[in-house]
């Protein structure tokens, strides 16, 4: 429901005489002071909660209507939403903040996952020798891909903030730290896009004379690549849609202003999903679920690029 | 035991009576701890097909993979002894194998075309080599591999249609017009026709006779008849080891060894 900016009318009843009037079942107000009413021309409306059990009184109900009725107020869709950064109230509260926020956030994810991931599974896949302490980084590998999340929220606040003073509650530190989240995925889907090219084609070039090196650039990393950038967007929507470890590091706080870079402060969307969420007043309810709502939009996109960048350059032999 | 088997590969090469390409002295290869050939030494003569026949797991095809280096992409593989192609080691440490590999083209047993245009494929080795300046040279060198190779009839139209898209005959043509477009010395083939229907391998047996003109080509096969066909000497391995080497003719009418006479008689292999 939207409101208008303007200042409250003073209360209706009594200053008009087409006042409104509610009535709760049973009637608590006499049949006679309803006839009265809408001979004046106003309304009655009957609601079968009595006004004890409900949150809205009735000379609420009866204001609400009567700026219905002279289209003071409307509902449609609060376009605020996305406009707006975040607020102490809820009807002009927005996610724009947390959404540039989010954005920021997934540049620096991107910038430090994709490349340093995609660079440790072609090394790992097409170059490390097998031995003992390659052994030891697969494992690892493997094993921080389960590690929980927080637990690298306390990293990125140990290391990132305390040791290093990176600023806090900004997009920089939420990319660095959810980077770090993202590239086991990020080599391990690339690993296997890179084991899924068959030997032969490497077998080919070598045969031909390419050294090792042409070999990979030039035939199994554009086979491989697909599989890479499915493996890399899936790892981004995982970022995208983490929050502890964000809270760890700040980016919980209120922020009324749109950041304008990454390092500003600045909180991403599912930490402002949280946030709403606990809020106390009953209109921060719909705004969560509105901002679930617009969560789940951008991670349906990310998810549809994936699926079209495989569907597009999947390559068969 | 190693001047016997040297003996019998020198012999086997002075029979075909033409200059010695490939002069490899007692090569051992081990998988790991498990050895895989057993002193094999042989002389490969020049402009002729060598065939290696021999039940699965003989070591053929890991010798011919000594040839041109390719167990260097194995780790485990390791590889001794001395093989010479025109009397320089291809193991000494001054080798490049990637020079090599361009001197010496390999086709596989299974057509592996890049997923790329029939062109892309042919023109792949001559680009990264540097053999053609402008898009003009590359072109006749496509040109004539295809040519060479018999297929350019049936793709001159279209060049730019992926390689992956041919049928499998026509895929091992590319796949050896794409070899002899580095203008390679020696072409080996590991079992070129085994996933071939009869009409392909016809025609691959064909080109095989065509090209041995211009090449030393070695090609493995697990067709005796085919061996009988399409070469001047053959070798027989067995368990890792060069039993016999001669002629074609004189290996399959007149073995000297009783384990050749046995495996192209039918009786085991």
């Amino acid at each position: 429901m939207e409101v208008t900016s303007e200042p409250l009318p003073p209360t209706p009843a009594p200053r008009c005489g087409c006042a409104s009037i509610v009535l709760s079942l049973p009637p608590s107000v006499g049949t006679e002071a309803v006839r009265g009413t809408i001979r004046r021309g106003g309304h009655a409306w009957l609601i079968a909660t009595p006004e004890a059990q409900r949150t809205v009184s009735d000379r609420q109900i009866a204001w609400t209507r009567s700026l219905l009725d002279q289209g003071r107020i409307t509902t449609g869709f609060n376009f605020d939403l996305l406009t707006n950064a975040d607020s102490t109230y809820p009807e002009i509260a927005g996610t724009l903040a947390a959404i540039v926020g989010s954005l920021f956030t997934m540049l620096i994810v991107a910038l430090l996952a994709l490349p340093i991931g995609v660079a440790a599974a072609i090394y790992l896949e097409e170059y490390a020798p097998k031995n003992w302490l390659t052994g030891i980084i697969e494992v690892n590998i493997n094993n921080l891909a389960a590690v929980p999340s927080i637990v690298f929220g306390l990293l990125g606040a140990a290391v990132f903030l305390n040791f290093f003073d990176l600023p806090r509650s900004a997009p920089l530190v939420g990319g660095m730290v959810l980077a770090l989240l993202t590239l086991p995925t990020v080599i391990i889907a690339s690993r296997a896009a890179l084991k899924a090219v068959p030997p032969s084609i490497r077998d080919a070039a070598l045969g031909l004379g390419a050294s090792r090196t042409q070999s990979v650039f030039h035939h199994v990393v554009p086979l491989a690549a697909p599989g890479m950038m499915t493996g890399a967007i899936i790892g981004l929507a995982r970022a995208l849609g983490e929050t502890a470890p964000l809270l760890l590091i700040g980016m919980v706080a209120f922020v009324a202003e749109v950041p304008n870079g990454p390092s500003d402060e600045a909180t991403a969307l599912p930490v402002l999903i949280y946030k709403w969420s606990t809020g106390a007043e009953r209109a921060w309810e719909p705004m969560t679920a509105a901002a679930i709502v617009i969560l789940l939009v951008f991670m349906i996109l990310m998810n549809a690029v994936a699926v079209i960048l495989r569907r597009r350059f999947e390559r068969r032999w | 035991m190693k001047h016997e088997a040297l003996s019998t590969a020198r012999a086997g090469a002075a029979a075909a009576g033409t200059a010695t390409k490939v002069d490899a002295r007692i090569v051992n290869v081990f998988y790991g701890d498990k050895q895989a050939i057993f002193d094999v030494s042989m002389r490969i003569p020049d402009r002729s097909v060598t065939a290696f026949i021999g039940p699965s797991g003989c070591g053929k095809s890991t010798f011919l993979r000594c040839i041109n280096r390719m167990n260097d992409t194995i780790d485990i593989a390791r590889v001794e002894g001395v093989i010479d192609i025109d009397g320089e080691d291809v193991n000494d440490r001054s080798v490049d194998p990637v020079v090599l590999r361009a001197r010496v083209g390999m086709v596989f047993q299974k057509p592996n075309p890049f997923p790329k245009s029939i062109y892309d494929n042919v023109a792949y080795g001559a680009r990264i080599h540097g053999l053609a300046r402008t898009k003009a040279d590359l072109d006749v060198v496509v040109q004539s591999a295809l040519e060479r190779a018999g297929l350019w009839n049936e793709v001159k139209d279209r060049l730019e249609s992926p390689g992956t898209g041919l049928s499998g005959g026509q895929q091992q043509r590319l796949v050896i017009a794409r070899a002899i477009a580095v203008n390679p010395e020696i072409i080996l083939m590991d079992e070129p026709c085994s996933a071939l229907d009869p009409i392909a391998t016809a025609k691959i047996e064909e080109l095989i006779d065509e090209l041995r003109t211009r090449f030393c080509i070695i090609i493995v096969t697990h067709s005796m008849a085919q061996a009988a066909r399409v070469s001047q000497q053959t070798a027989f391995f067995h368990l890792g080891k060069l039993i016999e080497m001669g002629p074609t003719e004189g290996i399959f009418t007149n073995p000297t060894d009783q384990r050749t006479q046995d495996y192209i008689t039918g009786r085991f292999g």
